[in-house]
């Protein structure tokens, strides 16, 4: 299939479109953290920078951050771990229930929020008398964030093969040197790719946070829904969505650099 | 149970807090009997423990960490050498779940919680002699149902509001005088009426009947036996047709009025001051019917491990200084004259006028006896109103 | 605030704390000569007896998922069939099927439940027809520089808080919005809050978890299957159709399960921007929050288990759940 020159350019004339359409509620996230309304009405009466003031001055934004970032890194932690384990069984053997376990993978994330977030804090108070807490909301971040660690793994473990890892056990290497020196360095940037991805599902999780989190536990969407009903802070909001957003392409950028560094490298 | 942060917290719910809670048909059979008679109320402060553990709704305790200007904790804390924590809730199950792990010493109950609290032995009766500033608080919310059991204070009473009426007033040029205007003659402002997103709202047409269709025989608007609660679903149904949007928090509210997305519809005092502060053109009423609102209480542990500290707490937030920036912040009325002073927008929400707090039915938990001590009949409780207001919204 | 920087930095530390040396970029890359440790023996045995390793490879994540999240879920599901006493409003473990009867014969539970679905099934419709012209530019057109850029501006939403964009579209809906400023010199008008506006903000919000598995399929699809289609005369419609369309069907419905289940479960985004609707993530909330009657919530949250498992089970063949 070749594309005509008016089929590449009808594509990308699309693919801006939407990218457009994609970014006006952005930008009017942008212009409302300068608007000298507080309750975000369109179109700002006026403007002011109050607002990214008041934003880097509130402890409670900062705290709100911070604690969402624990609970992100240590749930992409888990996942990371559960996911390549769990990969790892699935792409190399064959056995019964094989399916039943890569839906049981997937269910956290398939099953609505609404029905993981009542049923693990039922499990939690309820069932198990444990008391609500940062870690209850870091357990359940991490079960719905396996998923995608599981995507990234299991698709580079089926494209890897496993004649390196047997010319390795072949040369006598262990199971473990193996995983070490040769299975993990392949994986490296999948894994990356799907920590970064369970890092992101985690921060901005909000329904299944609601039901799990302690009531001292203040996550990012949560600060953020509380203050949209405290008097006078909605713009403070607008302000922290545009910092994360602008923050966030550093990351993303230097993820993706390296992902596919290393795929050209390993072809 | 109330409006603005905690309430609409969670996104939908709303008067959530107030739950199903037949335990308050408990506490309405077993007063004296349940837990308040457990423990007695200090006849004397002994020193300051250092330290003061508070359960709270988001915004009731504010100590400087979401907005530095924002800060009625740390004078406490100088003057009284009394450490304070908090720790905020955002459903009244929510502080009730947390007062039985007995970490705390104080608690803001909203009016279903606190009675659950009383009858629970969770809290303790309040001697009122040991809290100076007691004395100060307006006498229409002393020794009321949702804060006295037999005429002995379960605790301080902290600020109230009702829910007003608010329109657009390019629409209505004459202010509307009576609710009708969201109920029998919605249909004139057909998708531009809102209403308050929770089954507490049933009361709100409560309210309505009993001034229209006195042959209903409603009392009080917490108190529906199932014929009245048909009539007020029936009402709630057609106005239903006409809403535009339900809000249950604020920020919604204020976006709709100021768009002109919507142009009627329940409110509360604080969104018109923020309305006003921004120009747009919608006022409040309390209309001719009466209106429904709440009112809050600080209540003390029965076991409370700092009870000095926590006497100090009280008194100190019924102090007008404390108590005018903590209702102020919030946008709701003070519980006294006094801290009306260290206020400018009293008037606006009617402080200390006692006629208009008459008018005001101030929320309850609906429970199946009822509140109007009818005995011949059965009443709806909580259950039924939310199954209710699921039906009415569709 | 550089949370986003810290996050997948430290992913890589950990990374590379697990990883001593990567074979070529350090010394020695070699093998290290087998020792008669007891490592070195469970090592041997482990190579030797396949289930052995399978059982631990998959001990942790089943322990955590099965007790975790099976038992909560079985356990929530059991409580559907219980009820809640209406004096004291504890859970009374009497086996009833009340709340499933309520639920399948009320009409109000028909309403909502043929409302939600549709919502879902229109914007995982609409997240496809936006979502393939992107992924196809990107993975099949786009340079490999723009490429990288096309993903970050895919990407970079996702950090700006559900909660954040939701309240933007309720901006740009609203009468003086910025749709209505656009549309109304060609005669036409915001759509308002409603059901149209719940299911253009889930469209929007959902749009790049659609867009990076059908990225990811496309991608899969080999430059050299598409020259052959166009060795063997075959144009670009027929070879999109039977040639891309085929390889990338996994993907797309892997992406599908993404935004159909994300917005069946929704009750944040209809409260913001849909009017006086309710989906039945709301009956499902308010039952649990304001009426504290978990079994009913129960029993309501078995209607969107059911359409997912019914999704699921017919798009298992098709090799979709590999791709999410």
């Amino acid at each position: 299939m070749r594309l005509s020159r008016l089929s590449r350019t009808t594509l990308g004339v699309v693919t801006a479109l939407i990218l457009v359409i994609v970014y006006v509620p952005l930008f009017v996230v942008l212009v409302n953290s300068f608007s000298t309304s507080t309750s975000l009405t369109w179109p700002p009466p006026g403007f002011t920078l109050e607002w990214w003031q008041k934003a880097f001055q509130s402890a409670g934004a900062m705290e709100a951050v911070l604690t969402s970032v624990q609970i992100a890194i240590i749930a992409t932690l888990v996942s990371l771990a559960l996911g390549t384990l769990i990969s790892l069984a699935l792409q190399r053997f064959d056995f019964f229930g094989r399916d039943a376990i890569s839906l049981l993978v997937i269910l956290p994330i398939a099953l609505p929020g609404i029905i993981t977030g009542i049923a693990l804090n039922n499990f939690f108070r309820t069932i198990m008398g444990v008391p609500l807490s940062i870690w209850t909301v870091v357990i359940a971040h991490a079960t719905f964030c396996i998923v995608t660690v599981f995507n990234n793994v299991i698709a580079r473990l089926r494209r890897m093969g496993t004649s390196l890892e047997e010319a390795s056990a072949d040369l006598g290497a262990g199971v473990w040197t193996t995983f070490r020196l040769v299975t993990f360095p392949q994986l490296r940037s999948a894994l990356l790719a799907g920590g970064l991805l369970a890092f992101a599902l985690s921060f901005d999780e909000i329904i299944v946070t609601t039901f799990t989190a302690g009531s001292g536990v203040t996550t990012l969407p949560i600060f953020i829904l509380n203050n949209m009903f405290r008097p006078n802070q909605a713009p403070i909001v607008s302000v922290i969505a545009v910092v994360l957003v602008l923050v966030s392409i550093i990351p993303i950028y230097l993820a993706q650099r390296l992902s596919s560094d290393t795929e050209q490298k390993a072809p | 149970m109330k409006r603005i942060p905690r309430t609409a917290r969670r996104g939908v719910t709303v008067g959530l807090a107030i739950t199903s809670v037949a335990l308050l048909t408990a506490c309405g059979t077993a007063q004296g009997g349940g837990g308040s008679a457990a423990s007695e109320a200090p006849t004397e402060l002994g020193d300051m423990e250092g330290q003061v553990s508070i359960l709270a709704w988001p915004g009731y305790v504010e100590d400087g960490s979401n907005d530095p200007a924002v800060d009625w904790v740390t004078p406490f804390t100088d003057d009284t050498g009394c450490k304070v924590t908090v720790k905020t809730f955002g459903t009244s199950d929510e502080a009730l779940n947390l007062m039985k792990t007995g970490d705390y010493d104080v608690v803001s109950a909203s009016g279903d919680a606190s009675l659950r609290l009383v009858a629970a032995g969770d809290v303790a009766p309040v001697n009122t002699d040991l809290i100076p500033n007691y004395e100060n608080i307006y006498p229409f919310l002393k020794d009321q149902s949702w804060n006295s059991v037999d005429g002995v204070p379960y605790g301080v009473p902290h600020g109230y509001g009702a829910n007003l009426l608010m329109y657009n007033t390019e629409v209505f040029p004459t202010a509307p005088t009576s609710w009708d205007v969201v109920f029998d003659k919605s249909g004139d402002y057909a998708g531009k009426v809102t209403a308050y997103d929770s089954p507490i709202y049933i009361a709100d047409a409560a309210v309505y009947l009993m001034a229209h269709n006195p042959e209903l025989g409603i009392e009080n608007p917490y108190a529906l036996d199932e014929e009245q609660l048909a009539a007020a679903v029936d009402l709630l149904k057609q106005q239903r047709a006409n809403i535009g949007e339900y809000w249950s928090d604020y920020l919604k509210e204020i976006q709709a009025f100021t768009t002109g997305d919507t142009v009627v519809g329940t409110s509360w005092q604080v969104i018109q001051n923020v309305l006003a502060s921004e120009g747009a053109t919608t006022d409040v009423v309390l209309p001719e019917e009466g209106a429904t609102g709440w009112s809050d209480t600080w209540m003390i542990a029965s076991e409370a491990k700092n009870p000095n500290c926590a006497y100090a707490w009280l008194d100190y937030i019924a102090s007008p200084e404390a108590n005018a920036a903590a209702t102020s912040y919030f946008g709701e009325a003070p519980s006294s004259d006094q801290a009306c002073e260290f206020r400018d927008d009293c008037e606006a929400y009617h402080a200390g006028d006692a006629d208009y707090a008459s008018q005001i039915w101030y929320w309850s938990t609906p429970i199946e006896e009822c509140l109007d001590g009818r005995t011949d009949v059965k009443c709806t409780d909580y259950a039924a109103w939310t199954a209710a207001w699921q039906e009415i919204k569709g | 605030m550089t949370m986003n920087a810290t996050a997948p930095a430290s992913a890589r530390n950990a990374a590379s704390a697990l990883e001593p040396g990567t074979p070529g970029a350090s010394p020695r890359a070699g093998v290290p000569r087998p020792k008669r440790t007891p490592a070195r023996r469970a090592s041997v045995f482990l190579s030797t007896h396949p289930r052995t390793r399978l059982a631990l490879l998959l001990a942790a994540p089943l322990f955590w998922l099965g007790i975790v999240y099976i038992v909560a879920l079985v356990l929530l599901l059991v409580t559907a069939f219980w009820s809640v006493d209406s004096f004291t409003g504890e859970i009374t473990q009497e086996w009833t099927l009340d709340n499933i009867v309520t639920v399948l014969t009320g009409s109000l539970y028909q309403t909502v439940t043929l409302r939600t679905v549709g919502v879902a099934l229109l914007v995982t419709i609409i997240d496809v027809a936006f979502a393939l012209p992107i992924a196809f530019f990107m993975a099949k057109v786009a340079s490999r520089r723009m490429q990288r850029i096309l993903l970050i501006a895919v990407l970079t939403p996702l950090w700006a808080s559900y909660l954040v964009k939701a309240y933007a579209w309720r901006s740009v809906l609203s009468q003086d919005g910025i749709w209505e400023w656009l549309v109304a010199p060609f005669g036409g008008s915001t759509p308002g809050y409603g059901l149209p506006a719940t299911i253009i903000t889930l469209a929007y919000l959902w749009l790049p978890y659609v867009i990076l598995p059908i990225y990811a399929g496309l991608e899969r699809v080999p430059d050299s299957l598409l020259e052959a289609s166009a060795d063997l005369g075959g144009k670009t419609w027929p070879t999109l159709r039977h040639v891309v369309l085929p390889l990338t069907m996994p993907a797309i419905i892997a992406g599908t399960i993404f935004s159909f289940s994300l917005s069946l479960g929704d009750y944040i985004t209809v409260n913001i921007v849909g009017g006086a609707n309710q989906m039945l993530g709301n009956l499902v909330y308010t039952n649990v929050g304001a009426a504290n009657n978990l079994p009913l919530a129960a029993a309501i949250a078995l209607i969107p288990i059911a359409i997912i498992f019914g999704y699921l089970f017919l798009v298992r063949r098709t090799g979709a759940l590999d791709n999410l």
